[in-house]
């Protein structure tokens, strides 16, 4: 299976607190470990031989597109649904004989599942009356997790009488007054407008940093998953395509599949003609691209396709020629406030480059006009398939 | 990779077993399935088994096993071809079939101006549909008796216009009968119906008149396909129990017309032929099957389950 | 919403009048002053009177309550049972049976009627039980409203958000807790609104009593039929009316109450 890329050094004041957080993840015990998970519906194969193991203190992330397996995984994980073949261990206990309500785990649905006959206050107790736990101690906790999640004023309500934010807010308390272990989330900002969800993902975020409760997140939002995880399982068809951190597979995809998931990537295909030992000859329609191979990248003989993102695609503005520079024409200038988005061609190769607005000569860059695109060598990718 | 013997099945969270499962089924289902099954389908196929016997001379059922009474009500009777019965089957299917098109025509702008009303209009207009259903059969069909009886508004109109005799009832008549009938079966055509027409996706009848079809051929094939499934519920719900109607054609129809329920009445009344009266009463339990048959039939295609 | 023709208007209306035609009938004429139905001769309250002094309308009335009564308390339960099996479990046959469920809501009256005299006859027959009387009407009243609890408690599972049960499992609670805690409060407007379609189905019912009853165990519409057989007798009308009005009631109650649950579940 995929190892986990090793990500590109990171500059910067705010290194020093990822790389303490990323080491004391790293240090931790595992939460969650899946081996060998199978799953099958009759003759659909829903999850397909999964492996992973997700840390004490992380904020996983199932990303992938409808039916990929991700909330398949989920379920099982928290014993709504049993795998067909395989492991699953929680904080080292196999799993597989614990019927749900005796996990240390507790999940936020999609629909948030709240108990429609009673009040904010009763919903959030439940789990805990449920363990027997002593009134008092009840509603000390249960009103401690309302206003750490700021809905302490709704405690009396119903959740007929709650909007969609405010549910979502009430299912999260739910799950959290009983401190589970393991916090499993399933797709719980898909019901929200993109205001409310761009809000609560940052809410979510600090939430978990606050309590070091270990979070499995579902969702089909590449962007969603890159704000919020540690680390991130992209998932297709029953696998898992690449697995790390949310730079490494962003900078570094594995293959078409994942790199154009993640965001927009242009692909150029060619030959590898030289190894040397950092980097890479290839030979393409557009020349000749030099590329900086790193540990663990794919080693293709032969026809390969190499990745860039946009982003990394720069504008020469000096117009000479030089390593991995190319000629293109901007076909459409697309303008979205704080970039602009240029569709050009090169030669017959479609290409795609941002620029920031504010970055110089990026406003007079105008349609039919020619460009020299540089491609650098640390930003070309050389995919698996 | 370990296997294990028998995984149980995770539903709405639950753990269950295949005997756990069994076990929950005979708790939950199993006490009205037995109930049902005891004194009601039991039964049936008591009666089933009593219309092979024949009648003794002081009304006892006895043997021999005969096929005498269904011969009977093919027409072929002890002494010759006698149509009495063959009639009486044909004029209750007949009487079934036709209260069910009535129903079905009355049913249909019900169902559409229900479905087309807002918010508390429509929970009102439903509700007022729903209150004959619930309302005692036998007092509704009585009143018809009012309603048609000599000195009422409907006779009076009818004397007017030379279709009645002055001072005559309008009942017993078939008249009477297809107006009772239609009156008591409404309800259950038009529930079924607009639950269907509530859940039309009008957004496909729009685009077939984008593309340029006319009213008629926007109903054939972008509302009634998806209506069907309500009308065939509706028309099981009207057609099986209107062949078997017992009340309406006795207090409405009066001695000429005789249908199923009525002769059914006489044999296991007055005439003390409880064979022959299974037989008759077989017969409708014939259509009951057809019927379900019918609907299952028109479920599968459409791919629902059943009622139940 | 489409707006609604004119013709559409029109036409519904007078179905709505057609419906409506026998029940105003019957309660215009109990007001009736005539003795032997007939044209309106004044305003009287008498029959009502009338009534309170027949000691066998009376009696009727009585029978017609604890039969609705038993039967409702027995079907009821039967039925929430038959309801949530079906909506939750798989087992062998379960297609054969709904569909077996299905044929008391279809079948004519008196086929059934006649089924259970059978039925009846025969025990008697063979173990002496079953005379004819109170215990045989109630068992085959239960018989006939099992089915309809059965499909609106059903539909109310069927309707209910899995993920509510799975949550109440995911917080602790073992499928009995879950139940109790959880699913039963839940389905509690629908058991009531099939326990009270039970009831108004038995008090309505006619010909399965007619053919089930015994000595002493006649029922109101029982009561009304002969009457009407007989010839009309004006308190029948305010009998009637009265029988209906309970309906009206039992009726809107019910519409009342199937409001509730929807909005319970969050619909926006």
């Amino acid at each position: 299976m995929v190892a986990d890329a090793s990500p590109a050094p990171a500059p910067g004041p705010a290194a020093g607190q990822r790389e303490a957080r990323r080491r004391a993840i790293a240090d931790g015990a595992p939460a969650i470990e899946v081996e060998g998970l199978v799953r099958r519906f009759g003759d659909f194969t829903a999850l397909d031989a999964i492996d992973l193991s997700i840390r004490e203190g992380e904020f996983f992330s199932l990303l992938g597109p409808s039916g990929c397996g991700k909330t398949t995984l989920l379920r099982i994980i928290g014993g709504l649904d049993v795998a067909d073949g395989g492991v699953v261990r929680i904080a080292g206990q196999d799993a597989r004989t614990i019927p749900a309500h005796r996990r240390p785990v507790n999940t936020v649905f999609q629909s948030y599942a709240l108990f429609p006959h009673l009040d904010v206050r009763d919903n959030v107790a439940f789990g805990l009356r449920m363990k027997k736990v002593p009134e008092k101690e009840v509603r000390t906790r249960v009103e401690r997790t309302l206003e750490l999640l700021q809905i302490g004023g709704f405690i009396d309500r119903k959740p007929s009488q709650l909007s969609g934010g405010q549910k979502q807010r009430v299912a999260l308390a739910r799950a959290l007054v009983n401190e589970p272990k393991v916090l499993l989330l399933d797709e719980p900002l898909g019901a929200l407008d993109l205001k409310l969800r761009k809000e609560l993902q940052v809410e979510l975020l600090s939430l978990q940093r606050r309590l070091g409760i270990t979070f499995v997140f579902v969702t089909h939002d590449q962007e969603e998953a890159l704000v919020m995880s540690d680390r991130i399982a992209v998932m297709r068809a029953g696998r898992i395509e690449q697995m790390g951190e949310a730079e490494a597979i962003y900078e570094r995809p594995r293959n078409r599949y994942v790199g154009q998931f993640l965001g927009e990537v242009n692909l150029v295909e060619g030959r590898a003609e030289r190894r040397g030992a950092g980097d890479l000859l290839v030979q393409t329609a557009l020349g000749a691209l030099r590329v900086e191979t790193r540990p663990g990248d794919p080693a293709r003989e032969g026809a390969l396709t190499l990745a860039i993102r946009p982003e990394k695609v720069r504008i020469a503005t000096d117009g000479a020629p030089g390593e991995n520079r190319i000629r293109a024409t901007v076909e459409q200038v697309i303008y979205i406030g704080a970039e602009s988005h240029y569709r050009l061609r090169a030669g017959e190769i479609p290409f795609t480059a941002y620029a920031m607005n504010a970055s110089a000569g990026a406003k007079e860059i105008e349609e039919g006009q020619p460009l020299l695109l540089e491609l650098p060598p640390a930003a070309l990718k050389v995919l698996e398939d | 990779m370990a296997a294990r013997t028998r995984r149980p099945e995770i539903r709405f969270g639950e753990h269950l077993t295949w005997a756990g499962e069994i076990a929950r089924s005979a708790l939950t289902s199993g006490p009205a399935i037995a109930w049902v099954s005891t004194f009601l389908l039991l039964p049936v196929l008591g009666i089933a088994f009593i219309s092979f016997l024949s009648r003794g001379t002081y009304g006892e059922i006895q043997l021999p096993m005969t096929a005498g009474n269904y011969l009977r009500l093919a027409g072929f009777g002890v002494l010759g071809f006698d149509p009495q019965y063959p009639v009486i089957i044909l004029r209750s299917l007949v009487l079934a079939a036709g209260t069910t098109v009535v129903c079905l025509v009355a049913s249909f702008p019900l169902a559409f101006f229900i479905a087309g009303l807002a918010g508390r209009a429509k929970q009102i207009a439903l509700t007022l549909v729903v209150i004959p259903f619930w309302t005692n059969l036998l007092i509704r069909t009585y009143a018809w008796q009012l309603l048609l009886g000599p000195d009422s508004l409907a006779a009076r109109a009818a004397v007017a216009v030379g279709l009645a005799e002055e001072g005559m009832p309008l009942y017993p008549s078939a008249l009477a009968v297809y107006l009772g009938m239609l009156c008591a079966y409404l309800p259950f055509m038009v529930l079924p119906l607009y639950t269907a027409v509530e859940k039309i996706d009008w957004a496909i009848a729009e685009a077939a008149s984008d593309l340029g079809a006319d009213g008629v051929r926007v109903f054939r094939h972008a509302l009634l396909p998806q209506v069907m499934p309500g009308m065939v519920a509706g028309v099981i719900l009207v057609f099986i129990p209107a062949t078997g109607q017992f009340v309406i054609p006795d207090l409405l129809g009066g001695a000429k017309t005789v249908l199923l329920g009525n002769a059914i009445q006489q044999q296991f009344g007055a005439s003390r032929d409880w064979p022959f009266g299974s037989a008759i009463a077989l017969v409708g339990m014939a259509v009951v099957l057809f019927g379900l048959w019918f609907q299952a039939r028109a479920g599968a295609r459409t791919g629902e389950e059943g009622p139940l | 919403m489409k707006r609604i023709p004119l013709p559409l208007w029109v036409t519904s209306i007078l179905l709505y009048v057609f419906l409506y035609a026998p029940i105003v009938v019957v309660i215009v004429y109990s007001f009736n002053a005539a003795r032997h139905g007939g044209p309106w001769r004044g305003f009287t309250t008498r029959w009502y009177a009338t009534l309170l002094d027949s000691p066998d309308k009376l009696a009727a009335a009585r029978n017609t309550l604890e039969l609705g009564l038993a039967s409702t308390a027995v079907s009821t339960l039967l039925g929430t049972g038959l309801g949530f099996g079906l909506a939750r479990y798989r087992f062998p046959g379960k297609k054969l049976f709904s569909w077996l469920m299905y044929v008391p809501v279809v079948i004519p009256d008196i086929v059934m009627a006649v089924a259970m005299l059978m039925f009846y006859a025969l025990m008697r027959e063979w173990l002496g039980l079953f005379e004819l009387g109170m215990t045989t009407m109630i068992f085959a009243h239960v018989t006939f409203q099992v089915p309809f609890v059965a499909i609106v408690v059903r539909s109310r599972m069927v309707g209910m958000d899995p993920a509510i049960e799975e949550a109440a499992h995911d917080l602790g609670a073992s499928s009995l807790q879950a139940f109790v805690r959880v699913t039963l409060p839940m389905i509690l407007p629908a058991v009531v609104a099939g326990a009270m379609l039970a009831f108004t189905l038995s008090l309505d019912d006619f010909v399965v009593s007619f053919f089930t009853t015994g000595p002493g165990a006649s029922t109101l519409p029982i009561l009304i039929y002969s009457s009407v057989k007989r010839g009309i007798t004006p308190d029948i009308n305010a009998l009637s009316t009265l029988i209906v009005l309970v309906s009206v009631a039992g009726t809107v109650a019910v519409a009342l109450l199937q409001r509730s649950p929807r909005a319970q579940r969050g619909e926006k």
